[in-house]
């Protein structure tokens, strides 16, 4: 067994592969939130609720309809982001010119009717996905064994990650982004079709969480639950990292994924509250985040 | 000389109304009529969506619980302690809290409500997932015994009446006002030389305390105390009660906190139970999109525009 400086490198690898698999969904879930935030500056908190969504459609598809793992990796994304485009026209839009609080509520509103329509339908203790065939298996490293599916996930994540990144930061479509963030007005004088931008833009910050969704199905345990609890962490991680950057958001994202496994291996007990915990010294030292640009 | 009247047929009517409805159902609402009443003290006179309202409400419970089971302490020092212990918890988070704003402000104390939560899980003395069961009344000054569900009433009366005073009584202070205008112009308190932030973490005390306050009552009155009041669950269910009463009105948490109780004890008996949580999103999606003033507010809308 490797060991340096008394410290079992195996379980310590092992736990940093858990913490950047973690740190993948939570990129996902907080770039989501960024990107909506850019732009309508309201935090959709029913992001997770839709994480869960995405990972139970992917269930159903498998279990009624056959439609393997890689068809709903596609199609799931597009169903949550599609539902999420009438959900901003017919809900969001309506109160866009009210307190901003009201649009938490009515997504919180949301996301406690989904949970509870999903555990009415298929109760709350959980079902399984199986990995798909081409993924199953791992490789052996030197000093860690590593499943297949979990190196999918962390490429699968970084790669949409960066991709998003890449399309709002250097392409024309990003620079519209970017303008309706800065001044909406003003965008709309250049006879840019704004409202659509806003739409979309709200369906694909959703289709991440979507596509994380059906990414986590097999790892995790499908279950009505599985929303809630990741999104109170990556609100913490939004408020760790700020809502300024595109980067920022998918870097704090994955930092704190990593902390998170460190401290499992280091320090278990305080595995479920560390993140919380860095929230706190950041409001104390930084509060506007490490990658915030207000105040 | 109208409100006075009105004050004071309210009060009547709660002298008399546990000779007609259940003392327990009664006291389940005034309880969460004052945490409501607390919450709404942040939410309608400051501004701040507070969403991790609960852990003030589950800390006070876990407090005078364990004391009561633990210690042979008389009621109202456990009450008192649990409130004391809220109100600490209040001061810590509200500093760090009201070092962001609208939407982060809400995310911030609901990230930091979860904290405790974990804590309250771990920790040996909550009994973590089975809670705090069998907790004792007590008798009250050492005189009184708790444990006649009509005494407990009226005991549970009084401190909704203090903590309704209380709020009433800081909202209408100069104090009050000053929250009041940071609510409508932050920039404008600013300027007029107002350290806003230490306004908002006082007020951020008060209400932490007195959430705490409702809690331990709560406590006493189940004679439990479990993670339930300290999970997100609840810290969404007194936004709905304030929402749906209606947000900045002095009487619309308790109107709300009445029909919300209704409406979960209603429907938990029953084979609805499983879609309590649907219903309540159901609320919240109506009241943000068409009854924003809720209950109280449109009810006061319409006699001002009719009378």
């Amino acid at each position: 067994m490797a060991t340096l400086f008394g410290i079992n490198l195996f379980a310590l690898s092992g736990q940093l592969l858990v913490g950047l698999i973690n740190g993948s969904f939570y990129a996902l879930l907080s770039l989501g939130l960024a990107i909506i935030f850019g732009l309508l500056k309201i935090i959709n908190f029913a992001q997770g609720a839709m994480y869960m969504l995405g990972a139970f459609l992917a269930w159903m598809a498998l279990q009624y309809f056959g439609i393997n793992y890689w068809v709903a990796l596609v199609l799931v994304p597009l169903a949550v982001g599609g539902f999420a485009i009438l959900i901003e026209r017919f809900l969001v839009r309506p109160i866009a010119k009210e307190d901003h609080l009201y649009s938490l509520l009515l997504t919180f509103g949301l996301a406690l009717i989904l949970q509870g329509l999903f555990t009415q339908l298929y109760g709350s203790s959980g079902l399984g996905y199986q990995i798909p065939a081409e993924l199953k298996g791992g490789t052996k490293l030197p000093f860690m064994y590593l499943p297949n599916y979990r190196a999918w996930i962390i490429i699968a994540s970084l790669v949409v990650c960066a991709t998003t990144w890449w399309v709002i930061e250097k392409t024309k479509l990003g620079a519209y982004l970017r303008a309706g963030t800065e001044n909406p007005q003003l965008m709309q004088g250049f006879g840019i079709n704004v409202p659509l931008i806003t739409t979309l833009t709200f369906g694909f910050g959703v289709a991440l969480a979507g596509f994380a969704g059906v990414l986590a199905a097999p790892v995790y345990s499908v279950s009505p639950e599985m929303g809630s609890n990741i999104l109170i962490v990556v609100f913490a991680i939004v408020v760790i990292g700020g809502m300024g950057s595109i980067g920022g958001a998918i870097l704090t994202g994955l930092m704190m994924g990593i902390v998170e496994g460190l401290t499992k291996f280091f320090y278990p007990e305080a595995s479920s509250t560390v993140i919380f915990l860095v929230m706190v010294i950041v409001l104390l030292l930084k509060p506007a985040g490490l990658f915030g640009k207000e105040a | 000389m109208k409100v006075n009247k009105l004050y004071l047929s309210l009060f009547g009517l709660s002298l008399v109304a546990p000779l007609v409805l259940y003392p327990v159902f009664l006291m389940k609402v005034l309880c969460f009529a004052l945490f409501a009443c607390a919450f709404n003290l942040l939410l309608g006179f400051v501004g701040l969506l507070s969403f991790g309202h609960a852990i003030f409400l589950g800390t006070g419970g876990y407090i005078t619980g364990s004391l009561m089971l633990n210690t042979g302490i008389t009621p109202e020092l456990g009450i008192l302690a649990g409130t004391l212990a809220a109100g600490l918890l209040g001061a810590v988070y509200g500093k760090l809290a009201v070092k962001r704003e609208g939407i982060y402000f809400a995310m911030v104390t609901l990230a930091l409500a979860q904290l405790a939560f974990f804590f309250y899980l771990q920790a040996p003395f909550t009994g973590g997932e089975d809670g705090l069961q069998g907790v004792p009344r007590g008798m009250l000054f050492g005189l009184i015994d708790l444990s006649d569900n009509m005494v407990m009433y009226y005991f549970v009366l009084a401190i909704f009446l203090f903590g309704f005073w209380l709020i009433h009584r800081t909202i209408h202070s100069p104090f009050g006002q000053i929250l009041k205008a940071i609510r409508e112009n932050e920039p404008r308190a600013v300027s007029l030389g107002y350290n806003v932030n230490d306004y908002k973490w006082v007020a951020f005390i008060i209400s932490s305390a007195l959430a705490g306050l409702a809690g331990s009552t709560k406590t006493l009155v189940f004679q439990l105390a479990s993670l339930t009041d300290v999970h997100w669950h609840m810290s969404g269910e007194v936004v709905l009660m304030t929402l749906l009463g209606g947000m900045g009105t002095i009487f619309g948490p308790v109107v709300g906190a009445g029909v919300v109780v209704t409406i979960q004890n209603y429907l938990s008996g029953g084979e609805l139970g499983n879609y309590i949580s649907i219903i309540m999103g159901a609320i919240f999606i109506v009241c943000v999109l068409a009854f924003r003033s809720g209950i109280v507010g449109e009810f006061q809308k319409m006699v001002k525009k009719n009378f």
